[in-house]
């Protein structure tokens, strides 16, 4: 009887989400990226008007005035360091076969993490930064790593760490598979699942800057930006896939596999729409 | 009321009748195994619209539990709870094929 009770409430919240939302649901117009970027990044620079737009990379202490010197205070002695030192390390380190990560990317690795996730016009999909290092690996004869944390998470933030500054220079090219995907990141972003019944925009659209139980929710305008992230809640370092996954468990949905298409293509549409704003990673979060 | 909310609304009384209803004898393993069935059944069908619910997981696990002490009255009560939440979750991902864009900043 308690469950049951439990679970009419949620319907019922849901209807009444359902009468909130009303009948002026938008109706899709043509795909138009480059407009949707505009306007999601006039919402939040509208939203909190004294913030510069480089600002909205520092996530939740760019809403908060003393969490932002705690963060000042912190980044001193930034608990991102031993993750970066050691991804400098295993960046630098030849694979068993000699060749290196180096020999995977553009420009050597170095100072691109601005330009991932892109479209590859030949497998047809997105391909993110993440899964492009565990294609190099497999390339070379070593195992890939986790996606969510540790080896993957140190990678990135070497990778992020020399690309600090650089605009997120994400492209859509003309292709209509790109435009799906992209779409498809963008309906997953607002998309409500999870008994809680939440989307990624309930938290990071329509309350960024309130609190949910203790922590400050962050803006989605440039949320990726300073991926990876220590956490002091995780203890550790984590990856966007251990964002993305750890996000959809929290309102009680099962995740899927990180790097599933889904993930790869809200990456996308979330990067896309950061456009302009600088790489900010590693960072650090509450 | 969209057709949604209403839905919603009949989901809520569903739920609320079934949750009343007492159980009338003490369920057997063959009812528990119905039951089961009828929950994983569901619980797939929202694995295929990628839209799995961590507590149906729970609910059915707590199902299996108790199924596996000889206790069919909770096993029963249990898999009906994760059949329920399927079906919630189910109702989400069809509903939220167009309500998404509700939301949509553009």
């Amino acid at each position: 009887m308690r469950s049951a009770i439990q679970l009419a409430s949620a319907a019922l919240a849901l209807a009444a989400l359902c009468l909130g939302a009303g009948p002026s649901a938008a109706a899709a117009d043509a795909p138009d990226p480059a407009a949707d970027a505009r306007a999601f990044q006039k919402f939040f620079t509208d939203k909190f008007p004294r913030l510069k737009p480089a600002d909205f990379v520092n996530g939740p202490y760019s809403m908060n005035e003393d969490m932002h010197r705690q963060w000042e205070e912190k980044e001193q002695f930034p608990p991102y360091d031993f993750s970066l030192d050691l991804g400098k390390e295993m960046f630098d380190k030849p694979f068993k076969n000699g060749k290196s990560y180096a020999d995977c990317f553009p420009d050597k690795g170095i100072g691109i993490r601005q330009n991932y996730p892109y479209f590859d016009e030949k497998e047809g999909k997105v391909v993110t930064l993440e899964l492009a290092l565990n294609r190099c690996r497999e390339a070379n004869g070593e195992a890939p790593f986790s996606y969510v944390k540790d080896e993957m998470a140190a990678l990135t933030a070497y990778m992020a760490f020399t690309s600090r500054g650089k605009p997120f220079d994400i492209k859509i090219p003309s292709d209509p598979r790109a435009l799906a995907a992209y779409e498809n990141g963008k309906r997953y972003f607002y998309t409500r699942r999870g008994q809680l019944n939440f989307s990624c925009a309930s938290c990071h659209v329509q309350n960024p800057g309130e609190r949910i139980r203790a922590e400050v929710l962050a803006p989605a305008l440039g949320i990726l930006n300073a991926m990876p992230i220590y956490r002091s809640e995780w203890g550790g370092m984590g990856t966007i896939s251990r964002r993305f996954t750890t996000c959809n468990s929290q309102i009680r949905g099962v995740p899927l596999e990180p790097q599933a298409d889904e993930y790869r293509d809200l990456e996308y549409y979330l990067s896309y729409v950061s456009n302009g704003l600088p790489i900010s990673g590693p960072g650090a979060r509450p | 009321m969209s057709n949604i909310a209403r839905s919603a609304f009949s989901l809520a009384a569903l739920l609320l009748v079934a949750g009343a209803t007492p159980a009338s004898a003490a369920s057997s393993e063959a009812d528990f195994k119905a039951a089961f069935g009828a929950a994983e059944a569901a619980n797939k069908q929202a694995g295929v619209l990628r839209n799995q619910w961590t507590v149906t997981a729970g609910a059915l696990a707590e199902a299996k539990k108790a199924a596996d002490k000889g206790d069919f009255d909770a096993a029963v009560a249990s898999s009906k709870e994760a059949e329920a939440l399927a079906r919630a979750s189910i109702f989400q991902a069809e509903s939220e094929k167009d309500a998404w864009q509700a939301l949509d900043i553009h």
